[in-house]
């Protein structure tokens, strides 16, 4: 870790030797530790490390960007002139922004020394937990674990400065049983590496697996679907990548209006869905502000079904008049009471699945998706589980997805596998008409 | 900011222009210091080691209409090596490129395989390679695109843009990614092999917006991403080809500002185009589209560390088996079917002189007449399909990411008849000619896949009859490659690809082509993807 200290007076020198009209300087600090394991024993294991300061000058509306990895008086003015030269030969961009002013940012709470202490042998012992009960059970253990503390801070020429030092560890394990007609699947995400435990998760994948043992075919079609969390957030991510305000007002979003304009206050999905943002989640906290110093605060996304905010970037939004709204570092969904074994007990006829795959945009435009359920999918006839069956592919929109709610769950924390932004605190879900397209022979 | 810096991966940095063509240590240099990594590890107990000192230069240009979005140039430095101790894989990394920095990564990666060693069942066995000392292999390109004037880049781009703005273009995205790996190799096998790889990839796509219904459709540029200089850019006559239904396709070189002209029309006519009535079609598919559906249904399951399970916790496994391959009857495809896997076809992404474990580039047979052959293996697995040497398909993204099998170009060879896509379409009586891939999706074992794609073509009664609307296929790989009655001859080869195929964990890319002739699939599963929200 840097020291917010240390990180001051390291981007103050930098932009001390700043000739142009202006200078942002972002510091970028990480360490990382993983381990690898497959077919019940340690494949790779590794760590790397790297620090480095991005320069960013200005000269009107010509900007320039120069990296240095040493932080001397003599590499830091290097770097900023090198960024002012680069600016200089730079195209004028017309849509560059100056920096922010001075801003206020709360604390939240995402360090936690004992996960920026973990060493190789926790890793290796945590593999070792998770591969011992594999073997026993008759099931091959493959799996996967990544932690890392992370600093960031920022600061311009305008006074601005923002720091942010946090620690994030992410497992993955997937339990195959050894007749090869079984798979279960587990995942923890964290900051605090306190509340991770390797066995207990393996323990879930590794019964999910034995109990998706010789899965029935049953006919692809509409179904009542009970999601776990995970299943939930693998479609709902989809719906928050397109929330952009620019690609709707430019007629190419779902959230495009016939006619012109954007569907902001309109409402999309069933009324219960509220969806917000909040880094001072206490269950996935997240730095309070942006890679352009705004803040990131308590902002609801969908709040009773209707578009409550969409994502401006600082152009956009001085273009249309609104706040910018940045990329959501986490996101909330809202969710009730109901385990997953009370929406089994409460469901005729429906299928009830771990989490999704290989999920790709059809349509834009309805914001169709297509994808398969993986990892254990069951089942449910008058309240109990009957059997596992066989793999569905899925052709269904999120949205669809929000409009066709049941009942809402508890909440977990899922740690994001692709793209931008923090973890999701995500409800388990029931839904109905659901659409399955076709069969996959797949375990 | 406007253009604020983005955070880039471990070990990237900004770099200026000029930077791109600083020519960094000579041969002579990179041996003394890979030399280091060796000697260390030989005297720390280790049985094996090899050392890559990679130079990874990167240069995205961005555009949208008329503007110029951003210009990025990037630099990755550093060494990676890799150790056997007590029979254990161990690597370690470091983007100081000095003997002592690569002697303290060396201890490092032994102590890593010795940590490791604790947990390993079977020790790690290598295929023998030949000792090839000193030798070098570079993309053979005409021009070095960095050496190509930045404003002449940004102005191809924005001249191309104006052309699909004229031609009734909402907007349009087009982006030139570049890239030059420079790799040195040196292993305690002799080898000290020297390569520089070129890439280039032009893209773009155009979009109609219709705000009075309010709708939109996108049509992607027909380029491909190759292992060429700028000189793919050159767009010459003899690589244009008139293909049916008014389709304007590319081979060795890409003629930019026709394709962005050319788009706008056709972006317009998919909005106004029938919507697909679901059902079973023949399909047609175009090389520009196939090498999709041969990258994900053909190429990832003949891995073979997928079929034995080292990918099983994100990629998944493999359906086609071990005993599969050994049965030597498994019918992967019908007798028109062949496909070879490739490290040398000339412009493909994934050509190499050597593999990152000094195994020299070859083709191999993958599916012979439709029968399962053989798998995609390196050095440390090879030996598990009963053979005495590597296919030399290994690869890691970076000199930080530890090198694993990676997919060689896997393609799809041209049929021996005499046959044109023209002729195929007229003896076709219902079905759907297919351009560009477009939305893919497939299982963790790879039965059941859905692609789409961006122009498709009706066909009734041996003639192309209008375009339509809302096509996806969905189908199991084992009945789709035995549906497939025709595939046009060499003449109709091309190639297409990515510059990222993802895989691994913490993941790594991986620039891959495939190559195909345009061929005919029987009877195959159509759906309908219109939906209202």
């Amino acid at each position: 870790m840097i020291s917010k200290e240390e990180a001051k007076a390291i981007l103050s020198k930098a932009i001390g030797f700043s000739k142009a009209d202006g200078c942002e300087a972002t510091l970028n600090h990480g360490i990382v530790g993983n381990i690898r394991y497959a077919r019940n024993t340690v494949t790779t294991a590794g760590k790397s490390s790297d620090t480095s300061i991005n320069i960013t000058s200005y000269f009107g509306k010509r900007a320039g960007v120069a990296t240095v990895n040493e932080f001397d008086d003599a590499a830091l003015e290097r770097g900023v002139r090198a960024s002012e030269e680069l600016a200089k030969l730079a195209p004028e961009n017309p849509e560059f922004m100056e920096p922010l002013g001075p801003q206020t940012f709360a604390e939240s709470k995402t360090y936690y020394e004992n996960t920026a202490a973990i060493t190789p042998e926790f890793r290796a012992q945590a593999a070792y937990n998770s591969m011992t009960p594999a073997a026993k059970a008759d099931v091959t253990a493959a799996g996967y674990m990544e932690d890392g503390s992370y600093t960031t801070a920022l600061m311009n020429s305008k006074g601005l400065f923002a720091y942010n030092s946090s620690t994030s560890g992410n497992f993955t394990v997937t339990m195959r049983s050894n007749d090869g007609t079984g798979s279960g699947w587990a995942s923890r995400d964290f900051n605090d590496v306190s509340k991770f435990n390797a066995a207990e998760a393996s323990q879930i994948a590794i019964d999910k697996a034995l109990q998706s043992r010789n899965a029935k075919a049953i006919e692809p079609g509409k179904y009542t679907v009970i999601m776990e969390a995970q299943a939930v957030a693998d479609l709902l991510i989809n719906m928050l990548f397109n929330m952009d305000a620019r690609s709707a007002d430019e007629g190419r979003s779902f959230l495009s209006k016939k006619g012109g304009g954007t569907r902001l206050h309109e409402k999309i999905v069933d009324e219960r869905i509220n969806i917000y943002t909040d880094p001072l989640h206490p269950d996935a906290p997240a730095s309070t502000w942006s890679a352009e110093g705004l803040q990131q605060k308590k902002l609801d996304l969908i709040k009773n079904g209707t578009v409550a905010n969409m994502l401006y970037d600082r152009y956009w939004a001085s273009q249309k008049n609104m706040q910018p709204v940045p990329f959501p570092p986490n996101v909330i969904m809202e969710g009730g009471t109901a385990s997953l074994d009370d929406m089994i007990r409460d469901t005729k006829r429906g299928v009830l699945v771990t989490r999704f795959w290989y999920i790709r945009s059809v349509d834009p435009q309805t914001l169709l998706y297509t994808g398969l359920t993986r990892d254990g999918v069951f089942y449910v006839e008058n309240g109990k589980i009957k059997h596992p069956v066989k793999n569905f592919r899925f052709n269904e929109s999120p949205v669809i997805m929000l409009n066709n709610v049941e009942t809402l769950g508890k909440q977990t924390r899922i740690g994001r596998q692709f793209g931008p932004g923090g973890a999701l605190v995500i409800p388990n879900m029931k839904v109905r008409d659901f659409t399955f397209t076709s069969l996959s022979d797949a375990v | 900011m406007g253009a604020a810096a983005l955070a880039l991966p471990f070990g990237t940095t900004y770099v200026d222009a000029a930077g791109l063509l600083n020519p960094g240590l000579d041969a002579a240099a990179k041996k003394k210091l890979a030399d280091v990594a060796l000697n260390t590890a030989k005297s720390n107990g280790a049985t094996y080691a090899d050392a890559r000192i990679a130079r990874i230069l990167n240069q995205f240009i961005i555009t949208r209409e008329k503007q110029v979005q951003n210009i990025i140039n990037t630099e990755s430095y550093g060494v990676g090596i890799r150790v056997i101790a007590n029979g254990t894989w161990g690597f370690a990394s470091t983007n100081k490129v000095t003997a002592e920095a690569i002697e303290a990564a060396t201890r490092e990666a032994i102590a890593i395989a010795k940590a490791n060693s604790k947990f390993q069942k079977e020790p790690v066995v290598l295929a023998p390679v030949p000792s090839y000392g000193e030798v070098s292999w570079k993309t053979p390109i005409k021009k070095n695109a960095f050496e190509v004037p930045l404003k002449d880049k940004a102005d191809l781009l924005l001249n191309a843009n104006a052309k699909a703005l004229e031609k009734g273009a909402n907007f349009i995205n087009n982006t030139l990614f570049l890239v030059n790996e420079q790799k040195y190799f040196a292993s305690t096998e002799g080898s000290y092999i020297d390569q520089d790889f070129h890439r280039t990839w032009p893209y773009f796509t155009v979009t109609v917006v219709d705000k009075a219904s309010g709708t939109f459709k996108t049509r992607d540029s027909f380029s491909a991403p190759v292992g060429m200089g700028y000189e793919y850019l050159d767009g010459l006559a003899k690589d244009k080809i008139q293909g049916p239904g008014g389709v304007l396709l590319y081979n060795n070189s890409y003629d930019m500002i026709e394709d962005a002209t050319l788009a706008p029309e056709q972006a317009k006519q998919i909005l106004a185009a029938k919507s697909v009535e679901p059902g079973k079609y023949d399909l047609v598919l175009e090389p520009s589209h196939t090498w999709l559906t041969i990258h994900e249904s053909v190429g990832h399951p003949l891995e073979l560390d997928r079929v034995l399970g080292y990918e099983a916790n994100l990629a998944g496994t493999s359906f086609a088996s071990m005993e599969r391959l050994k049965s030597k009857s498994f019918k992967y495809g019908s007798p028109q079917v062949n496909f070879f896997a490739d490290k040398t076809q000339a412009g493909s992404c994934g050509a190499v002189g050597y593999d990152d474990e000094g195994v020299k580039g070859k083709r191999w047979d993958l599916v012979k007449d439709g029968i399962l052959v053989n798998f995609q293996a390196i050095r440390d697995q090879v030996g598990m399909l009963g053979e005495k040497e590597s296919h030399g398909c290994s690869y890691a993204q970076s000199w930080n990411d530890v090198q694993f099998q990676r997919m060689a170009n896997v393609s799809l060879a041209a049929g021996k008849a005499q046959l044109t896509p023209d002729q195929m379409i007229s003896g076709v009586d219902k079905g759907i000619y297919i351009v560009k891939d477009s939305s893919y999706s497939i299982d963790q074992q790879r039965y059941n896949f859905q692609f789409s794609g961006v122009l498709f073509f009706e066909i009734k009664g041996g003639k192309i009859v209008g375009m339509l609307k809302d096509v996806a296929y969905q189908a199991n790989t084992q009945e789709f490659w035995n549906s497939c009655v025709q595939v046009c001859d060499e003449r109709d080869y091309r190639l297409n690809g990515t510059f990222f195929d993802g895989k691994g964990q913490p993941v790594q890319s991986n620039s891959v082509s495939h190559g195909s002739a345009t061929a005919r699939f029987n009877g195959v599963t159509v759906i309908n993807t219109a939906r209202t929200i």
